[in-house]
């Protein structure tokens, strides 16, 4: 590591400019895209909701179409921002050689960094509110407060760009995000609270589960969804906050380790 | 500062990874106009060189000035004013011809209402009009080139880097191109060119450098470098080794390089070696004026490169 890779991300207005390049793609591309990020969570949320709805009745006091409604919110913004954060950057990295391109204009490494975060936090957004939109049509919403989650979709995404764009910066090919996604994001959807109360679980996996961003993302998104403000904000906006610092801070050192040799 | 601008000018510019040098202390002076050519076989240092004239690539050591601005620090300003032709076409696949032109004029900052015009222009100069709402996988190689080359020119750049602009192309295509940089060298611009096509560098190139191994190994204009380097007569022979030992005897006025099963013999007197390969028979040949691939070919040595 040198000192310039490792130096403070210097972002400037043209990183929009990236932003602005995969929206512009994004909506060329909206049928399969939306398709792609809003199949499975629906299909989770019929099969599961209405399915095992039946059986579990309330959790934590709210119906589990709620319950479920308002984790599965989080997870797909969670997802969505993972996926483009490693293999959306990747392609554009290697295959399509976008950054190659963008690279021979005034943009610099640190403003497509900072313009694929922008954009992770946008396509979270673009992906977990038609779930939100959904769930508000099958009555799995109560109130206006869901409104509210919307904003917190977009910080989901920044905290999950960083590290997947960390894994793109080391990816050989496209295989080694199984690695990440089997290791982190399945068991995060899986132990995170999408599904049922992470106080279920013994206690060391709690600790584990508290650790990483997605049960702390479920803890302020779920009471929106249920029609109430989070009993306790500050803790999970923190924890929030410092994955999409250190995330960002880390995708710009390992990507300029890639593109500046 | 010279009176006449250098459009590059370096100083024992330097490029090492890790161990491997990759560009050992070249000098550099492109002057404004006209097209430079950086000639060398794969891997000799040209595309490195190009990148740490982009601001692409950091420098190791030396010096650089682009457009007579201080690299890598005026890395902005030297790319708002140059046009880069990339090795590998990468325009965006997922927009159409014209959209590629707008969002990268979007990158220069040019705001895409005023660009309208310049974007039919560019379209006709590299004759993709018909083309400008086609998706990109509905082009072939040779016209995501000529959009390639029609993206470079979209900040009207006084300095324009092509990284070997017509390799895998068809001769039409080429040829198209070839007038198209003759063109674009006539309205002034200074054209930069890496390339392992003796031919192209032959046809376009002003001035150019051989390097290797990342030093520069020779320099001069095509038509002086063939003339001063390498014999004026070239006869390309195939043939039984033996004939070619009976032929060497035979006339001593002769320099032979051999690659695989074709023997080159190079000689300022063409003449006396005609008969003398009459004579030895079960040789086939052909005779060709030497070109600047014969040059390269003296200079840079036969053996295989990857």
């Amino acid at each position: 590591m040198t000192a310039a890779q490792l130096s403070l991300p210097r972002p400037r207005a043209s990183a929009f400019k990236v932003w602005f390049r995969n929206l512009m793609v994004w909506r060329k591309l909206i049928a399969p895209s939306l398709f792609f990020t809003f199949g499975e969570p629906f299909v989770y949320l019929l099969g599961l909701g209405f399915g095992l709805g039946r059986f579990v009745g309330e959790v934590n006091g709210m119906p589990y179409l709620t319950f479920l409604a308002s984790g599965l919110v989080a997870s797909t913004a969670m997802n969505t921002a993972s996926f483009e954060g490693m293999y959306s950057v990747f392609t554009r990295m290697v295959h399509q050689q976008t950054y190659d391109a963008l690279l021979a204009t005034p943009l610099q490494v640190d403003d497509i960094v900072a313009g694929e975060m922008l954009w992770c936090g946008t396509k979270a957004v673009l992906a977990a509110t038609p779930i939100l939109i959904v769930s508000v049509l099958l009555g799995a919403v109560d109130d206006w407060t869901a409104v509210l989650a919307i904003p917190l979709f977009y910080l989901i995404g920044l905290c999950f760009a960083g590290p997947a764009v960390v894994v793109a910066a080391f990816a050989p090919s496209y295989d080694f995000f199984n690695y990440y996604v089997a290791l982190l994001v399945t068991p995060m959807f899986i132990f995170s609270g999408v599904f049922y109360p992470i106080e279920t679980l013994p206690e060391f996996a709690q600790t584990i589960v508290q650790i990483l961003p997605l049960s702390h993302a479920i803890a302020l998104v779920r009471p929106l969804v249920a029609g109430e403000f989070p009993p306790v904000v500050g803790i999970h906006l923190a924890v929030l906050v410092a994955y999409a610092v250190v995330g960002y801070l880390a995708a710009t050192v390992f990507i300029r380790r890639r593109l500046i040799t | 500062m010279p009176s006449k601008a250098q459009v590059v000018e370096a100083h024992g510019l330097t490029k090492r990874f890790g161990d491997r040098t990759a560009v050992d202390g070249i000098d550099l002076s492109i002057a404004q106009g006209g097209c430079f050519g950086l000639l060398g076989p794969n891997g000799a240092g040209k595309t490195t060189t190009l990148r740490m004239i982009m601001g692409q690539s950091p420098i190791t050591a030396g010096t650089l000035r682009v457009l007579g601005l201080d690299m890598p620090d005026a890395v902005r300003e030297v790319r708002r004013r140059t046009g880069v032709v990339p090795q590998m076409d990468n325009a965006d696949p997922d927009f159409t011809v014209a959209e590629n032109l707008k969002m990268y004029a979007r990158y220069f900052d040019l705001s895409p209402r005023s660009i309208g015009a310049r974007i039919d222009e560019l379209l006709e100069f590299v004759e993709l009009t018909d083309r400008a709402d086609s998706p990109l996988r509905e082009l072939s190689g040779g016209m995501k080139r000529r959009l390639s080359i029609a993206r470079s020119l979209i900040n009207d750049p006084e300095l324009i880097v092509l990284d070997e602009p017509t390799t895998g192309l068809d001769p039409q295509v080429r040829r198209m191109i070839w007038n198209r940089l003759r063109q674009l060298k006539t309205s002034g611009k200074t054209l930069l060119l890496t390339t392992h096509y003796m031919d192209e560098a032959e046809r376009l190139c002003d001035q150019l450098v051989v390097i290797d191994h990342g030093r520069i190994i020779g320099h001069g204009q095509p038509k002086e470098m063939i003339e001063t380097q390498v014999e004026p007569h070239v006869l390309e022979i195939q043939g039984e080794r033996t004939a070619i030992d009976r032929l060497l005897e035979s006339c001593p006025d002769i320099r032979l390089e051999t690659v695989g099963e074709l023997h080159y013999c190079y000689t300022h007197n063409l003449a006396p070696v005609l008969s003398c390969l009459e004579s030895a028979g079960q040789l086939t040949y052909m005779h060709r004026p030497a070109n600047l691939e014969d040059v390269f070919l003296r200079m840079t040595g036969h053996e295989l490169r990857d």
